[in-house]
This record gives structure tokens, sequence and C-alpha cells, in this order.
């Protein structure tokens, strides 16, 4: 809900790109930032760490009057399951959850997408045992991927903020109408303070229109009132199991509209650092930030290399990816999660895959400092040159 | 539900299915009908592919004729044989996953309130016994410490029946089902008594034997949550095809456990709902 004070204010283009104050605050607080501006109707909590600080913020949101409705379910899978019905009920919802939290909501996640709700939900990325680990690492993407749910990925505090916003916008186009999920690595964004640029507190997005989404709401105001006459799904035949995967691939088309509104918000699904080099960084996440000054070291080098940032995950840019990296020798992708979820996603975007070198992977609460992205580099090309030798 | 909402647009009348222009000239919405005007009017379930004697489809044609206002009711239901039928149900209606209706409906509730802060919209979930008392039972109890103002039905077959009779915990101790080779080794689940425990202001158990009690108990759980907090009400709706009794004899045996003292008729009624009710019954 947009407060008493911010009544007057609503225009997306002042969120986006009016005039903005410095604030030197964390990626929690920025998560709530973006929340206060979001004109939410709904918040559903439940705490896992490193997600609590900023559904704490959310509540003091719902306190002061930001937000119409909060409270702390019972579990994820609760959560996710509430939301889902408010947002089915005609609500602008936010929830936000950590690791094993996305775990226990798994099964809700595609029901969101095939329900075509437009809900957005925070990842604040960690570890989900063997061994147990509360620490940063995204491996929770990976398990995401064919959910049906877009995907973007934070780089920093600033990008969690504007995505969140962007989320919104993009999941809320009748044409795409899907959930967003907002990705951040844990800890090194939600805890870490840095100066960000916030537009007034005073904007917020305009309310909700339940009355555009390309499927009817459950308030018995809207025709027709009978949903389905015959399910969609458990009878055998040929009639409900093809108007059942029709329908599935509606919501994979709705995703693929969705390319043209992240162009539009957010100028593009991944960022190119010198185009025309024949090495390359390709990362999401704080990988990226890591890899900027891998890149710096490089160059300082002497290195020809360049750095891509990927910020849409689903969809995922194969077709720019592929022609960003057409006269590239070699791309190293280094992530923070043990499966490399990234590499195989660049792996199957492009031709002659062998370029590309899923490493370094840090987890478990390691860092990934600059130089062992330098050094994958270094030994690939060493590797390179003797194949070539031989 | 706005009024005229059903309409059908000018020149479309030919072409919209009969069922659907029966529902608009001779359907429930906005009327007081009750059970007893069954066969006068069309009614919300038709053509359900639910099995010859099935008590969860009598108890359900019941349940959605004694709907206090069916034109402002959006239900919940959850994965089971009742989710084979309710596609065939002309009320919005959400089918969500197996046992997760009662947060579904929590959010539901909640968000209908904020859109339409003037108007009642009653969200009655309607679910087996499987994914009331087991599969969703953490959610069911949690929406009922809440004081969701949803009320609960749970279509009770003793069984999950959908995927092949196997035990569930409102299974009778003994009973010999898929999954309990040689019986079962627990006490039928006394949810009714939890419920009470948990809050709920108005909790019920009847059976489609007794059609009346059924549309009281369902009326009045459904005007208690509207106006005090969350309500349950539990249907003893036995299957035929997972029992291996003859569809014929669904009432019957329902009678027979009654005398025999295995299934009884249930009310508990707080200080509060009591009041109201007795307020707004006496008024009629
Ligand atoms: C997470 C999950 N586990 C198991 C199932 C399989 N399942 C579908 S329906 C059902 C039984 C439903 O039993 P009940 O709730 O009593 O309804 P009934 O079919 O008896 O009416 C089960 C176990 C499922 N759909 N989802
Ligand atoms: S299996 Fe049992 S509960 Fe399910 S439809 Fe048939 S009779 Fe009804
Ligand atoms: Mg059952």
């Amino acid at each position: 809900m947009c407060s008493e004070k911010q009544k007057n204010r609503d225009t997306v283009a002042e969120l986006l790109h009016g005039l903005r104050n410095k604030a030197f605050i964390t990626g929690s607080e920025a998560v709530a930032e973006a929340v206060k501006r979001a004109n939410v109707d709904m918040a559903i909590a439940y705490p896992i760490t490193p997600q609590s600080e900023s559904m704490h913020l959310v509540g003091e949101l719902f306190a002061k009057g930001y937000i119409r409705d909060y409270y702390r379910a019972e579990n994820e899978f609760a959560v996710m399951a509430a939301v889902h019905g408010a947002a089915l009920g005609g609500g602008r919802v936010f929830t936000a959850t950590s690791g094993p939290g996305t775990l226990r909501a798994m099964e809700m996640f595609p029901v969101w997408a095939g329900a075509r709700q437009p809900i957005v939900c925070a990842f604040m990325c960690r570890g989900v045992s063997l061994p147990p680990s509360i620490q940063p690492e995204n491996i929770e993407m990976g398990m995401l991927l064919d959910t049906g749910m877009l995907m973007l990925h934070a780089e920093n505090g600033q990008d969690f903020f504007d995505m969140i916003l962007q989320a919104y916008l993009i999941a809320e186009q009748p044409d795409v109408h899907l959930p967003v999920g907002v990705f951040a690595d844990g800890f090194f964004v939600t805890h870490t303070r840095e100066e960000m640029l916030l537009p007034p507190e005073d904007c917020c997005l305009p309310p909700y229109d339940p009355g555009f989404a390309p499927v009817p709401v459950f308030d018995m105001e809207t025709p027709p009132m009978r949903i389905t006459r015959d399910p969609l799904l458990n009878k055998s035949n040929f009639i409900s199991g093809s108007a059942n995967a029709s329908w599935h691939q509606e919501v994979l088309a709705a995703a693929e509209r969705a390319r043209k509104h992240i162009a539009h918000f957010m100028g593009g699904l991944l960022e190119v650092e010198n185009p025309g080099a024949k090495i390359f960084i390709a990362a999401s996440g704080t990988a990226v930030s890591q890899s900027r000054e891998a890149l710096r070291m490089m160059q300082a080098e002497g290195m020809d290399a360049g750095l891509i940032k990927i910020k849409s995950i689903r969809p995922f840019p194969a077709s720019e990816l592929s022609k960003a990296l057409e006269a590239a020798d070699l791309v190293v992708v280094p992530e923070f999660n043990a499966g490399g979820w990234l590499a195989r996603e660049i792996r199957a975007s492009i031709d002659r895959n062998h370029r590309v070198i899923g490493a370094p992977r840090v987890f478990g609460g390691m860092t990934m400092p600059p130089w062992l992205i330098v050094e994958e580099v270094k030994k690939a090309l060493g590797a390179g040159q003797n194949r070539g030798g031989c | 539900m706005k009024t005229g909402m059903l309409k059908i647009s000018p020149g479309f009348e030919e072409i919209m299915p009969p069922e659907y222009r029966e529902l608009v000239d001779n359907g429930p919405y906005g009327k007081d009908y009750g059970i007893g005007d069954l066969g006068s009017y069309k009614e919300l379930l038709e053509e359900h592919p639910l099995c010859a004697g099935c008590g969860l489809a009598l108890s359900l044609r019941l349940t959605l004729a004694s709907l206090p206002m069916p034109e402002d009711t959006v239900i919940v239901g959850s994965t089971g044989c009742s989710a084979l039928a309710f596609p065939q149900v002309a009320l919005h209606n959400i089918h969500s996953l197996f046992g997760n209706q009662n947060a579904v409906a929590s959010g539901l509730k909640r968000a209908l309130k904020l859109r339409f802060p003037e108007k009642e919209k009653d969200v009655v979930v309607i679910a087996g016994d499987g994914a009331t008392a087991d599969i969703g039972l953490d959610m069911v109890m949690q929406s009922w410490l809440r004081r969701e103002k949803i009320t609960t039905i749970m279509l009770d077959n003793e069984a999950y029946a959908n995927t092949g009779g196997q035990e569930s915990g409102m299974s009778m101790q003994g009973a010999v089902l898929n999954m309990a080779p040689t019986g079962k080794k627990f006490p039928k689940l006394s949810l009714p008594e939890i419920a009470h425990t948990c809050g709920c202001a108005y909790v019920a158990a009847a059976s489609p034997a007794k059609p009346k009690q059924l549309a009281k108990v369902v009326r009045r759980a459904i005007l208690v949550a509207r106006e005090i907090g969350p309500t349950y009400v539990q249907l003893y709706s036995p299957c035929p095809t997972n029992y291996k009794f003859n569809p014929k004899e669904t009432v019957s045996l329902i009678k027979q456990r009654e005398k025999d003292g295995l299934y009884q008729s249930k009310e508990y009624i707080s200080q509060e709902a009591q009041a109201f009710l007795e307020s707004i019954e006496v008024k009629k």
C-alpha cells in the first residue's frame, strides 16, 4: 500500500529514472526500501538466516502503514501457499526466504507459475546442507531453473533494490503475468553496507489491478463463474492431455515474452564489458563483483579480457551470450556453488562449448578472491597452449 | 457478486452451453435456497465423475446446497477425490496442492478482505481426511490458532481414496487397508476436539444420512466464521469403492455405524458463537 504521504506520487518513470538520493545501507535494508515503494498489499514472513532481517523491516513497514496486511506464517511451504492464495484473490504480495526455506517450499513454485500469478519473492541464497551451512552459496538457484518462475540475480544491494521494483513491473505485464524470484547471495549482499541511490520516499508503484490479469481472479466478481469445466488434469485422455500441455506451453511462452520487458525495464538480460575481448569471465550475482577485480588484474597484465554480467537467469540470454562470445577463445565461469549450474547453462547456449571453463567454484562459506579467478584463466590458457602444441 | 455479472451478452445466448444458460436463468446465486429446494433449481454441482454411491459426492452436493451466500463464496479444495468434482462446480474454487488448502485460504481470505472491505466474502475449505488430518494438519491447525475467519470442511471417508484406499489418520483402529496390511495400529484422530482446543468458534460432526442436520451445521459454521473466527465441520462420507460395500448402502452404513456407537454427530459452540447464532436464528 502507498502510505498517506505517498498518495500523490506514483509514477514508474520517477521510481526508475528520476532523481535519487544517496543512502549507506545494507542489502536487507535495500529490500525494505524497495518494498516501501512497491505498493504491496500483503507480505507473509517466516524467519531464516540470512533473510530474517529484511522481513523484520518489512514487518515494520506494515506497522507504519506501508503494507496492508502482514503475518508470520508456520513454515515456508505455508508462506508460499498463502501468498499464492492472496495473489489468486487479487492482491500484490511479497515474501522472501533462503536456502532450506526455498527447498521446504519447493512444491509451490511451479504452482505459482502454472496459475500465472505475479508473485515477487526475494531469495537470500545460502547453503542447504549437508554439511550444514548458513553461508553464502546459490545452489538453490540451480534447483529452481525449471519451476517456470522468472529469475533475476542481483550483484549487490543496489541491484537488489532495483530488481525488486523491476520484478513487479515485469511480473504484472498482462502478457507475462508470472512469478519473479529476485536472488542475491546471502550475507555478501544482505549484510554488507554500501552506498546506494534511492528514489524519494514519497513515490511508489501504481496499485496492482487484477482486472488486467490474463487469468480470472478468484473473487466471485470476475467471470466466468465456472473456472474449469472438466479437469485439465486427472483424466487420461488425449483432450485433457493436450489441454494441459498447451497451458504449460503458454506458461513457457509468457516467460519468453518477458524478454522485451526485461530489456525495457532493466536495459537487457546481460551487460558486456569490453565486447571485443578474446578472454571472458561470465558470471552472475556477487561473483560478478569478484570478476570485476579479476578483470582489472588481468587487464593490468595486458590480457585482452572482458566481462559478462548475466542479470536474467530465466529467461536465459542464450542468443545474447552466443553473440557476445562469438569471437572469444575462453569463457571462465566462477560460481558460488558446487554444482556449477551457470556454467552448464552457458555451455548449453553457445557453440564450441569446450571454451567454457566452470571454475572456480566456491562454497561452504569460502570466499572468492579475484586471484582465484585469474589463476583459473591462466590455467585454462596454459592448458590450451599445451593442447595446441601437441 | 455484482448483479448482472452472470448475464450472457446479447446475441451469445445460443452458443453458451445449456447448463450455463440454466445457471443464469435458474441458479442459486442471490437466492435464499436451502436443501429443501433441491430439485427445483439449477444446482452448483453437475455431471461430476465420482463413483456411484460415493458418500463424499453426496456430502458435497448437500454442502453446496447449504451455502448461505453462494454468490460470494470462494472454495479452496485439495487433491483427492473431491478435486475431480470441483471443476464441475459453478463457484470460484481453487485447487492448489495436496494439503496446503488452509494456508491458501488464509492468504485468500485476507486479500479478499483488503479488496472488498465493505462486503462479506465467505472462504470455505473443502478437503479430504488425508488432506485435512494428515498431510495438511499443521496448516489446518495453524489457521485455527491464528483465528483465520475461514470454514474448514472435511469430507471424511476414512481413507486416501483417490490413491487407491490407503490408511489415513481418520481410518478406524484395526481397519485393514492398503499400507495397513495388518490393520491400523492407532485410533481415529479426534479432530473435532482438537479444533475446539485450537480455538474454533464452532465445531460440528455430521453426515449426509441426516441432510437437515448437515445443512444446519454447514450454514452455522460459515456464518460464525464470517463474524467470529475459524470453524470446523467434519462430514462422515463413506467410500463404497475402497471399503468395498454396495454403493446402494452408503446411507444405511452411516446409520448402522451410528447405532453401533462408532459414529456420532457433535456440535461445540463457543459462548460468543452461541450468542451470535441465537441473535440471527431468532430473528429469522
Ligand atoms: C505431496 C503429495 N503427496 C501425495 C500425493 C498423492 N495423493 C493424491 S490424492 C491423495 C489422497 C487423498 O486423500 P484424502 O485427502 O482423504 O481425499 P480422498 O481422495 O479420500 O477424498 C494422495 C495421497 C499428492 N498428490 N501430493
Ligand atoms: S473412490 Fe470412494 S471417495 Fe472416491 S469417488 Fe469413488 S466412492 Fe467416492
Ligand atoms: Mg479420504
